[in-house]
């Protein structure tokens, strides 16, 4: 009998091309996308004249750099250039680049899964850390470095050491107002951001059954933030579902092979994990960062950890952390004024994130200044024709173009240094929104919440009154 | 890219947590050639005061050059933008010892020479008071026998043979991969058959 075998083995095996002496594995790259950050790995391959391998199986996006075509912020000369050397460099290679002007622009990661590029049982590579998004589909998809990137340009292949093995189950139903942010929140918070360090998680138990794509894809995106290079959730009717008719998906007979492949995609009853860890759905509440690490991070009901309760070495990063953002241990969180916030990112800048910001905002006004960016323009044309704009312009917040963004403010949407910003995004750390910058990590509502509010606030609170 | 085995270094230690590659190199910089040097990007803000000046109680800014730098838990998370290692090495780095790296951070490290050494917990905390006490003595460290030396601490550490190897020989996987090359063909041939959904709609 052959042994029971997990996701991560099924997905591997698939993949391996060979293995060496060593343990490590050559894989096969299904799927490469680049964007402008990947200009050191395609330097790295003129320098060698070599050409892309595989310009069918790479995709290229403009998101990083990518003004969000709002009115009186400076652009950087740098931008245009970096934005210029991507196109130049699909051109040259003859890959299919999504420029500013193609209806599917969007940050790459949002992209992907919407045009069916990303597919369950695929391997998926970028040089960003959040690649792991598209593990949601039952894909093999991690983050890589420049020297990789050029590696998988010039032989569609990565040399890759397996990771471990590890499971992370939730059961349950999820509260009101707790979101696949929540869940993976609230898991780092408690393993720490390198909890996960060296492991492949895959995400399962009735609650991850219960996500729809976009909530899976928002939990295997964080997966990085608790140190796993790979988040991973076996394909099922829900994934099927969303992935049918997509662009560059599979149709007719091609799909009906594919639909008998995809259904093999799920660990055996048996199958070793090297860890396992089993949480509840209903012990997670909407959780808040506090701090410059993802896993600083506490239920909004909470307050701030007392540094003598930590341990030595977490006391002392906690200490840092709240000098940081100008917090103090043992407060409580809620009511802490906010400055600003924004909504968008690969984490949460999808539709459904969108539409819960706007159950919140309905009807009301922001008492602080916000920026919402779509995560593709295909998503800011959904939530037009939805009437979200309206939501989110009537509310006072602005409402942008499609791309990475305040996320990591490459593209000049900065947060300013001291102010204090709730947003949607993944990182907390210092300086990421901009030099100084303070960020709070939170589910879209509880950002619209403290829109609403001018400071962090339980968005429950707001919506109770509501009809859901 | 040259390899090394040994090396004697001056060390700089970094009593923090966590420092992510957004600290390591603020994204703002990483849109310059790597011909025009990282080196001074290195925990550019963090390094300076509020002036933008260089603040000489920051650990990094010393007079002489380090080559060592001794950092906490979890060094290297986060993006994984290569240019965070760039900035170490054009720095003059060839070594960082923590108790744990960002995974896509130490591939991207050995990948340009630069050895991300784990030790553990307890070696680690020894190692921090050896410096703390002779901050001025040299860090060794030996790829060919894993040892690491720093006055009279000494320790043996264990690193992926793969990494041993390249960090030794400064090899280039692009280069390598060549020799597989009918391998990867026959795999593209057998995929393209055999999963055909696979190769994505023209």
């Amino acid at each position: 009998m052959t042994q029971p075998r997990t996701l991560l083995d099924k997905l591997w095996d698939a993949h391996e091309i060979f293995r060496r002496d060593d343990g490590a594995s050559l894989l096969w790259v299904d799927r490469h996308l680049v964007h402008e950050g990947s200009h050191h790995a395609f330097a790295k391959i003129g320098q060698k004249q070599i050409r892309v391998k595989e310009p069918n199986l790479t995709f290229g996006v403009l998101d990083h750099y990518v003004p969000t075509n709002r009115v009186g912020i400076q652009i950087d000369p740098s931008i245009p250039r970096m934005m210029q050397t991507l196109r130049d460099n699909a051109a040259m290679h003859g890959f299919k680049l999504f420029d500013t002007t193609h209806q599917n622009q969007g940050i790459v990661h949002v992209i992907g899964p919407e045009l069916g590029l990303t597919l369950p049982g695929l391997l998926v590579n970028c040089g960003d850390s959040h690649t792991s998004t598209h593990g949601a589909f039952g894909a093999l998809a991690f983050g890589i470095g420049a020297t990789e990137v050029a590696h998988v340009l010039a032989t569609q292949t990565i040399w890759q050491r397996k990771p471990l093995a590890m499971r992370i189950k939730v059961e349950g139903t999820l509260g009101p107002s707790v979101t696949a942010k929540d869940i993976a929140l609230n898991w780092i918070s408690l393993l720490g951001a390198d909890g996960a360090r060296g492991h492949a998680i895959e995400y399962a138990g009735s609650t991850i059954e219960a996500l729809s794509m976009e909530g899976r894809m928002t939990l295997c995106n964080l997966s990085i933030e608790g140190g796993a290079r790979f988040g991973m959730i076996a394909p099922d009717q829900t994934t099927f579902d969303y992935v049918k008719n997509r662009r560059y998906a599979p149709q007719g007979q091609k799909l009906e092979v594919a639909m008998e492949d995809w259904l093999d995609l799920k660990s055996d009853p048996d199958a070793y994990f090297d860890r396992e860890i089993t949480l509840r759905a209903e012990d997670i509440a909407p959780i808040v960062t506090w701090g410059t690490s993802p896993e600083q991070a506490v239920p909004v009901t909470a307050t701030i950890p007392v540094l003598e309760n930590l341990e030595a070495p977490k006391a002392e990063a906690a200490k840092a952390a709240l000098e940081y953002m100008g917090l103090e241990a043992g407060r409580p969180l809620i009511g802490t004024p906010v400055d600003q916030i924004f909504i968008g990112s690969c984490t949460n800048g999808r539709i459904e994130d969108l539409r819960a910001a706007a159950e919140v905002l309905q009807g009301r006004r922001a008492v602080i200044p916000g920026l919402i960016s779509p995560g593709s323009l295909k998503i800011k044309a959904m939530a037009e024709s939805e009437g979200l704009d309206k939501v989110f312009k009537g509310a006072g917040l602005e409402w942008a173009g499609a791309g990475c963004s305040m996320c990591v403010g490459m593209n000049g949407d900065l947060v300013a240094a001291g102010k204090r910003c709730a947003s949607s995004t993944n990182r907390n750390f210092r300086g990421r929104q901009g030099k100084g910058a303070r960020t709070h990590l939170m589910s879209p509502a509880m950002v619209a919440a403290a829109a609403v509010t001018g400071t962090i606030c339980d968005v429950r609170d707001l919506l109770s009154g509501k009809t859901n | 890219m040259g390899g090394w085995r040994h090396i004697k270094g001056i060390t700089a230690y970094l009593p923090k947590a966590n420092v992510d590659t957004d600290q390591l190199i603020p994204a703002r910089f990483m849109s310059a050639p790597r011909s025009e040097g990282y080196g001074d990007y290195l925990l550019y803000d963090q390094r300076r005061d509020a002036y933008g000046q260089l603040d000489p109680s920051f650990p990094l800014n010393i007079d002489k050059i380090p080559s060592v730098l001794i950092a906490h838990r979890n060094f290297g998370s986060g993006s994984s933008r290569e240019a965070a290692v760039y900035a170490l090495v054009d720095a003059g780095f060839q070594a960082v010892i923590a108790p744990s790296f960002g995974d896509i951070f130490s591939s991207n490290a050995v990948n340009n020479g630069l050895l991300p050494l784990r030790l553990e917990e307890e070696d680690h905390a020894a190692l921090v008071l050896c410096h703390k006490a002779q901050p001025d003595l040299p860090t060794a460290i030996d790829l060919d026998t894993c040892r690491l030396r720093l006055g009279s601490f000494e320790c043996l550490f264990t690193l992926d043979e793969t990494w041993r190897l390249k960090l030794i020989n400064g090899w280039d996987d692009i280069d390598m991969t060549q020799q597989y090359l009918s391998r990867i063909d026959m795999y593209r041939e057998r995929n393209y058959h055999v999963t055909p959904w696979v190769w994505p709609k023209g």
